[in-house]
């Protein structure tokens, strides 16, 4: 079984980004990047598919500028087999490669490399649309399971459960499929030293968006991009009596 | 301009986000129509043409539609979709699961979890965890949507006397079958719709522990949330964890308990009304946004604060 991780270059989860006063977008000048962290959790799970015998490669592919290199290379060290760079100037993170396009563009990768699954995040923490790997899944006609927590792969039978709002759900997939990632699927290992420079070696490709006749010209504008309104702390009550009073006679919320 | 609205419901009464995804649509302008995609789900289609604002109720029947498995229900969504300007759902599980799928069968660029709306193809959504605010203006032929429930208000349950009418739902795919749903019961409020939410984090410590937010909850009639950290620990099921990836609320009361306040978690819930805050550590980014802050130590303040309410 050949699978597939698409990852995303994003600012790191930790980092406190801060809006561009014109409005523009979001200043990304010198910040830490990463993989997107739900696609670490994919880059994971593929990986344990891999060292358990059912998968046979893994492949990591991502659509964003040269330095998303840096992201496959982390990727690999974890213990992918090979990368493929799809490269592209445009923003990735808003007004410019959006996921219907990236959904276009995984689809004719897959039509080259004939996965067998394909494993993503469910969510990019930069624009939060939370809508690829739907969307992939639907180009390709193939079976969605969004939101994992789970995966189990036995005799061809995909079988995912899910987080949704009322609890889990169960689902049995048809193969091929698109697994979507959420948080408790699996936590990620931290890649190794030596597999850091073995990572160094392995195979990546660096292609083109023309190559595969993509269009990426975005169908939403950014108008602007603001603060959203700041929230102004309160106060510091000093007791459990003080915090009843004021919830009672001040905020009146009980 | 017409607005089709795909409800979330479980064939006997319908989600309230659906209400709020109602509420959206009428600032947009135009007919609404509700489509009730399920199984024996003539409850819902009764429920829905009764809704105020709401003119027409498309009912899809079948055995194949009892879950909602967005590779049956996307292509309904795909088939209506010439009749209208614009298409929505609730950003719940069940919408952000089906309704990329038919954006894709459209060739449409969906814009997800709207907060407010500019004019018809002109929407406000939270970028960035909500610490960004983006204004996007679609070019699309018809705008496919997914609503944040907590910042429109619902529409009226009464007051609609809409048509129903029957759709003949096209035979399900067989690329995915249901096995099991696993639903957390619970007497509480629907965590996303209550107007009190006591929350726990990493300090609570353990699953029995919990039990202190319980008896806070129960006593003040509120929904009980959690952060990542705690629903990670295996302390509460993963349907209470509220953030930027979990589910987004805004109570008239907010009680986060043994919480830092991430950026993660804030995302969820800063839209609260009134926040309180009980932690330990002075320093603990969320007394900077919560109106009422308590330094102690959880384990005495949340007990006292039980019995004195
Ligand atoms: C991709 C991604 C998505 C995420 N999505 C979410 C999300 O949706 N929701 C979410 O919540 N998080 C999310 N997170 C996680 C987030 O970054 C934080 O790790 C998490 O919110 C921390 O949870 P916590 O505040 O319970 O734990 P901690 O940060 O460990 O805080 C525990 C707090 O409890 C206090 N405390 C300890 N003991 C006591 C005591 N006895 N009395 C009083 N106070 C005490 C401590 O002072 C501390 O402030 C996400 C992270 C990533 C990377």
């Amino acid at each position: 079984m050949k699978i597939l991780v698409p990852i995303k270059r994003v600012v790191d989860f930790n980092v406190k980004i801060h809006v561009k006063s014109n409005g523009s977008g979001v200043d990304l000048a010198n910040v830490k990047m990463s993989i997107n962290p739900f696609d670490e959790i994919a880059v994971e799970e593929a990986i344990r598919l891999k060292e358990s015998g059912k998968a046979s490669e893994v492949i990591i592919v991502t659509i964003g500028p040269e330095k998303a290199q840096e992201q496959i290379r982390s990727a690999m060290a974890m213990g992918a087999d090979r990368g493929i760079l799809v490269k592209t100037d445009a923003p990735i993170d808003l007004a410019g490669v959006e996921p219907l396009a990236v959904a276009k563009t995984l689809k004719a990768l897959i039509e080259k490399e004939k996965p067998d699954l394909v494993i993503m995040g469910k969510q990019s923490i930069d624009d939060d649309f939370s809508q690829t790997g739907q969307m992939l899944a639907a180009l390709l006609g193939w079976a969605q399971g969004t939101f994992a927590s789970k995966l189990d792969i036995n005799d061809g039978k995909i079988h995912v459960t899910r987080e949704i709002d009322g609890g889990l759900e169960t689902l049995e997939l048809s193969s091929p499929a698109i697994i979507t990632t959420d948080l408790r699927l699996n936590e990620p290992r931290y890649a190794k030293l030596p597999d850091i420079m073995k990572a160094k070696k392995k195979q990546l490709d660096i292609i083109e968006p023309p190559d595969l006749g993509v269009d990426y010209t975005p169908r939403l504008e950014i108008i602007s991009v603001n603060e959203p309104p700041v929230r102004k702390g309160g106060i510091k009550v000093d007791s459990v009596d003080a915090l009843i009073d004021k919830l009672r006679n001040e905020a009146k919320v009980i | 301009m017409s607005i089709l609205i795909l409800a979330e419901h479980d064939n006997k009464t319908i989600k309230s986000a659906t209400l709020n995804t109602i509420g959206a649509a009428s600032q947009i302008g135009g007919d609404i129509h509700v489509l009730v995609a399920g199984a024996n789900c003539d409850a819902v289609a009764q429920e829905a043409a009764q809704i105020a604002g709401v003119t027409k109720v498309i009912k899809a029947d079948a055995a194949s539609l009892e879950h909602p498995i967005a590779e049956n229900i996307a292509p309904i969504l795909v088939d209506l979709a010439s009749n209208y300007s614009h298409i929505l759902a609730p950003a719940t599980t069940f919408g952000k699961n089906i309704l990329p799928r038919a954006a894709a069968l459209l060739d449409t660029q969906q814009i997800s979890d709207i907060i407010a709306v500019e004019s018809a193809d002109t929407f406000k959504r939270p970028v960035y965890a909500g610490n960004a605010i983006a204004t996007v203006k679609s070019s699309d032929a018809i705008k496919l949507i997914t609503v944040r429930g907590t910042t429109f208000d619902a529409a009226a349950t009464s007051g609609g006397s809409a048509s129903i009418e029957d759709y003949n739902a096209p035979e399900a795919t067989n690329l995915t079958t249901f096995v099991k749903a696993e639903l957390s019961v619970s007497e509480r409020p629907e965590l996303t719709a209550a107007k009190i939410v006591v929350s726990g984090g990493r300090g609570v410590g353990s699953e029995e522990n919990f039990a202190i937010i319980e008896k806070l909850a129960d006593k003040l009639g509120a929904a009980i949330g959690a952060s990542r950290a705690a629903v990670d620990a295996g302390y509460v099921p993963n349907d209470y964890q509220v953030g930027q990836t979990g589910k987004i609320v805004a109570p008239d009361l907010y009680i986060a308990i043994g919480i830092s306040g991430a950026i993660q978690h804030l995302a969820g819930m800063k839209g609260s009304k009134t926040i309180v805050a009980i932690n330990k550590d002075a320093d603990a980014p969320i007394f900077a946004i919560a109106d009422y802050g308590l330094v102690a130590d959880l384990f005495d303040a949340v007990p006292e604060l039980t019995e004195k309410l």
